[in-house]
């Protein structure tokens, strides 16, 4: 038990050192996503054209998600331990 | 069509497959081999997001809104950007603390207020049996679609399967009290529901996945074909842009459901449940951060396919575009396909029923029930709770499901899912003020909780359930047009005369900005009491303290029979003693009787009862059998100021100590070597004093020794002392340079001219022991700042060395210069028999030579240690290079300045030096 809460307490200081970036990393993806997927960034997309044959607004929408997550799961993985 | 057979058949299957799965993971909880400890299980079952409203109710939003489907979805990704912060704090809390419900948590932050609990709780009831109801609703109305034969209107209302709905409801009930409450845990968690989560999200994706592929591929040519067959309607073109039928598009209303779904995706008891409470290890956030918002992606990429593709496929208005997922496939012919598809509806509904069961009947029980139970007298004499405790929670399962049940019978057809579920979002969103705000700011009070908690939720009833109520036909809906009383100002879709908003918007804009307003304002009236500064200290700060510095907010006195029978009343007897145990353990006592009553303990034993019955019950026992004092806010920020200051001097202390221990680690080293070296030196000396004496004595003994005898003894004497000297020139030269008193006298070394040099003046050595020097050097190198003599020394003893171990008569040793930009190094490479690897390590340290004592040649021990010394002087570095196999290679590295052109090294190599 002893051992855990060493370990534990050591585990919140590594955390503690490198959180600093990975939250500044991470509010600044929020801000983006929150920028991208509301007025008026979001109407950039409206438009009648396609790509590989799908409408551009849902694909793009599709493709911004899936960028998103992208960069979550790199930002997520890459600290990790 | 399928025959209702069928349908029940698989329906009820696939419960019982749920069972089986449940048992298998708990059984393997037992044994020790949890299934749900890693990262995609925890992930797969946030997914319990995904209800039957996902399931059916986005196409149908998809096909009368276009991408109106998708904020739902979004809202989620922009929250779990930021889980890692959020989320993860919330777990710390809730474990440190023994959190189990959302209920508590609210209470717990605001000084473990029942009222607030209660209310919490209360909300939660009234915005979810809606929201359960809309899953039976959603299993009823997909049982209809199935049954009915394919043309033929649906049966009004879900009446044709009440009793398969109640069946369901039943049954699921029945679940949850197996797999939700078998046992009381004091964390609340539960395996092999986990487990039939997890499972349940695999199914619905999968269905879903195999519907979107039919529709895409067997119905239409593919997602081109089908999109562009869509492009060619103009009111189904129209679906694919940003605003429909020439209206603007409602950016607020756009905002406001992203907003709002990111809140209820955290605040929802069921996601609380999952994400919080059944998290195993809050390092499996990192995957489930990002793998959670993929699983949504994945789950939504077939919405618009499937509803684009019901709109062509149904002359336009025929089927309910609720039901595409099953109609669509009953239609085309796929009644397999159209069973799996209800499954995976199902298996939507189910998942939420079961998990949103759990949450609410921990709230009921711990936040309503026990506090007013607690209250009555005789439950105080009552010895054991435990079973009781079980008893209300199994039947406020039972009560959750047939509330819901009952609103789903009377509410019936009236509103469609997506309005259901959205009243729902709005309801718990009201919990994101007081929650966060908690979380991050110290100054929130009991009555600000309260305030902003009943002013949101009012206003939410007022403008958003009341009018849902009015427009399912139980009410009039003059109150909704004209206002109350004809109050035009107080209609409660448009507040105040604030028109232009949707009423989802305007009900969420009003009663958030009470909600926080009056949080904000009514915190702000006075000043955090103790309690409240307490918690706040320790909600706020969680990441801060650990476990062995946490400050304990209790003062008075307690006596240990009376905590154990207190945690043996609720906790069962056999655990409470067991968890005594552990404590006396951890603290270093040798029995529970032995433990100290202190604030730690009483501490400890609140902890431990919070997880069985809630924080603010847990308060209320302890405080019954222990004698306390009120604690004033200076006593709160004094134990604060003593734990961190306790903190403090801990690190400083475990510092210190640390430095200590390398200090005395460094120098008992010191100690060591000196010993080593003065036990070296006086052998050193004494060897050769020896042989001088024993000669000398002899000469002595013996006057009439023949002259030649004599001459030859007097010549060993004489190098004898001729070793000494330079032993102790070695000394004390060594001495010099490592105390910094050496006398350096630097000038422009050419390294080139050097080495030639030093192979001459060791000519004469090697040629008398048959060894043969090549040297492989350019033509010139950069000149270097250093002692010329000091470099001879080095490079002499190198070459002495080699001279002494390379094999009699063919001898090779090889000196090289190599040159490279900012530096030079110079290699002696011998073909002896190389530096045993055992002494590798050694090589460098005074007296010690290589070779084994038998035959270690003659040498003091110290030029190695020497020549390193020198070189490292002049900022350079000696090395053994690592064995070849081809005899001992020494090198050094000297760093020159890279102003000029280094030679290239091979351009003048293999000179040969000195052929014997």
């Amino acid at each position: 038990m002893r051992t855990w809460v060493r370990a534990d307490a050591r585990l919140d200081e590594a955390m503690h050192r490198s959180a600093g970036l990975l939250t500044q990393r991470l509010v600044a993806l929020f801000a983006a996503a929150l920028l991208l997927f509301n007025f008026p960034l979001l109407a950039l997309w409206d438009r009648e054209a396609l790509v590989l044959g799908l409408p551009l607004f849902p694909a793009a929408l599709f493709g911004l998600w899936a960028l998103l997550i992208a960069a979550l799961a790199w930002l997520m993985e890459r600290h990790g331990d | 069509m399928l025959t209702p057979a069928t349908v029940l058949a698989a329906s009820f299957a696939y419960l019982l497959l749920l069972f089986v799965v449940a048992a298998w993971a708990d059984r393997r909880a037992q044994a020790g081999r949890s299934v749900i400890g890693n990262a995609w299980v925890y992930a797969l079952s946030m997914a319990v997001y995904c209800t039957a409203w996902t399931y059916f109710g986005s196409v149908g939003r998809a096909a009368s809104g276009g991408v109106w489907f998708l904020p739902i979805y979004l809202g989620p990704m922009l929250a779990m950007l930021l889980a890692w912060m959020v989320l993860r704090k919330m777990i710390r809390i809730a474990r440190t603390y023994r959190i189990t419900s959302i209920a508590d948590f609210v209470a717990s932050r605001y000084g473990k207020s029942p009222l607030l609990a209660g209310l919490v709780t209360l909300i939660t009831v009234v915005g979810i049996v809606p929201y359960i109801a809309l899953q039976l609703k959603a299993i009823a109305s997909g049982y209809a679609v199935l049954t009915t034969p394919v043309g033929q209107p649906l049966p009004a209302g879900g009446a044709t399967w009440t009793d398969g709905t109640l069946a369901v409801a039943l049954s699921l009930a029945g679940f949850t009290m197996v797999f939700g409450t078998r046992h009381l845990d004091g964390t609340e968690r539960h395996e092999g529901m986990v487990a039939a989560i997890a499972f349940e999200s695999v199914v619905k994706l999968l269905a879903f996945l195999a519907v979107g592929a039919f529709v895409t591929w067997g119905l239409f040519g593919g997602p081109g074909d089908l999109f562009a067959r869509a492009l060619a309607v103009p009111e189904l073109a129209d679906l694919l842009r940003l605003s429909q039928q020439g209206k603007p598009f409602a950016y607020e209303q756009w905002f406001a459901l992203t907003v709002l779904s990111m809140l209820s995706v955290i605040f929802l008891p069921r996601q609380f449940q999952v994400m919080v409470v059944e998290n195993v290890d809050e390092r499996h956030l990192r995957r489930a951060a990002w793998a959670f918002p993929a699983y949504l992606l994945a789950i939504n990429l077939f919405v618009l396919p499937i509803a684009l593709g019901g709109l062509l496929y149904f002359p336009r208005g025929s089927v309910n575009a609720d039901t595409f997922v099953l109609s669509l496939p009953l239609a085309a012919g796929q009644p397999a396909l159209a069973l799996v598809a209800f499954i995976g509806g199902l298996s939507a509904a189910t998942g939420m029923v079961i998990v949103e069961a759990i949450a609410v009947s921990t709230m009921v029980c711990n936040d309503l029930v026990m506090p007013l139970l607690l209250r009555l007298r005789h439950m105080n004499r009552q010895r054991d709770l435990t079973r009781l405790l079980l008893a209300i929670r199994r039947a406020a399962i039972v009560a959750i499901l047939l509330l819901g049940y009952l609103y789903y019978h009377l509410a019936g057809e009236a509103y469609a899912l997506v309005s259901i579920g959205l009243i729902s979002f709005a309801a718990v969103a009201q919990f994101a003020p007081a929650l966060l705000g908690g979380m991050y700011w110290k100054g929130g009070t009991r009555e600000g909780a309260l305030a902003g908690l009943l002013a949101g939720f009012a206003l939410w009833t007022y403008t958003l359930m009341l009018p849902s109520i009015a427009k399912s036909g139980w009410w009039h809906t003059d109150f909704i047009e004209q206002g109350p009383f004809g109050l035009a100002l107080l209609r409660p879709e448009q507040l105040l005369g604030l028109a232009g908003l949707d009423n989802l918007t305007h009900s969420l804009f009003w009663s958030l900005l009470a909600n926080v307003g009056l949080y904000v304002g009514v915190s702000l009236l006075r000043r955090p009491s103790a309690a409240e500064t307490s918690q706040a200290l320790l909600f706020v700060d969680v990441f801060d303290r650990t476990a062995t510095a946490r400050p304990v907010f209790w003062r008075g006195r307690a006596r240990v029979d009376d905590l154990l029978a207190l945690a043996a009343r609720f906790l069962g007897k056999a655990r409470a003693q067991r968890l005594f145990e552990e404590h006396a353990r951890e603290r270093g006592a040798a029995s529970a009787a032995h433990i100290e009553p202190d604030a730690r303990l009483v501490h400890f034993v609140e902890t431990q009862l919070a997880g069985a019955i809630g924080s603010a019950s847990a308060r209320v026992m302890v405080a019954s059998v222990v004698e306390e004092e009120a604690l004033a806010l200076d006593d709160v920020l004094r134990i604060l100021d003593e734990a961190s200051q306790l903190r403090r001097y801990s690190q400083a202390l475990e510092q210190a100590t640390a430095d200590l221990r390398a200090a005395n680690e460094r120098l008992e080293s010191l100690d060591r070597l000196k010993d080593d070296f003065m036990s070296s030196v006086t052998h050193e000396l004494r060897t050769p004093l020896t042989s001088i004496r024993a000669l000398a004595e002899l000469m002595v003994d013996d006057p009439d020794m023949p002259a030649e005898q004599r001459q030859q003894f007097l010549g060993i004497v004489v190098a004898e002392t001729e070793r000494l000297s330079r032993l102790v020139n070695q000394v004390l030269d060594m001495a010099k340079i490592e105390s910094g008193h050496a006398e350096w006298h630097n000038t422009d070394v050419d390294l080139v001219a050097l080495l030639r040099q030093a192979a001459q003046t060791v000519h004469e050595l090697l040629r008398e022991r048959g060894a043969e020097l090549v040297l492989d050097l350019p033509a010139q190198a950069p000149l270097l700042r250093a002692d010329p003599d000091r470099l001879t020394q080095v490079v002499l003893n190198l070459l002495s060395n080699a001279a002494k171990f390379v094999p009699p008569g063919r001898g090779r040793i090889e000196l090289r210069l190599r040159a490279a930009p900012g530096a030079l190094t110079v290699e002696v490479q011998d073909n002896g028999p190389g530096v045993p690897a055992a002494q590798r390590a050694l090589i460098f340290e005074k007296f010690r030579q290589g070779g084994d004592a038998a035959n270690r040649p003659q040498g003091t021990g110290l030029g190695l240690p020497i020549s390193r010394q020198i070189v490292e002087h002049f900022g350079g570095r000696m090395e053994l290079r690592p064995d070849t196999g081809q005899g001992a290679c020494f090198a050094f590295t000297l760093p020159c300045p890279s102003t000029t052109d280094p030679a290239p090294s091979g351009a003048a190599a293999g000179q040969p030096g000195d052929n014997r």
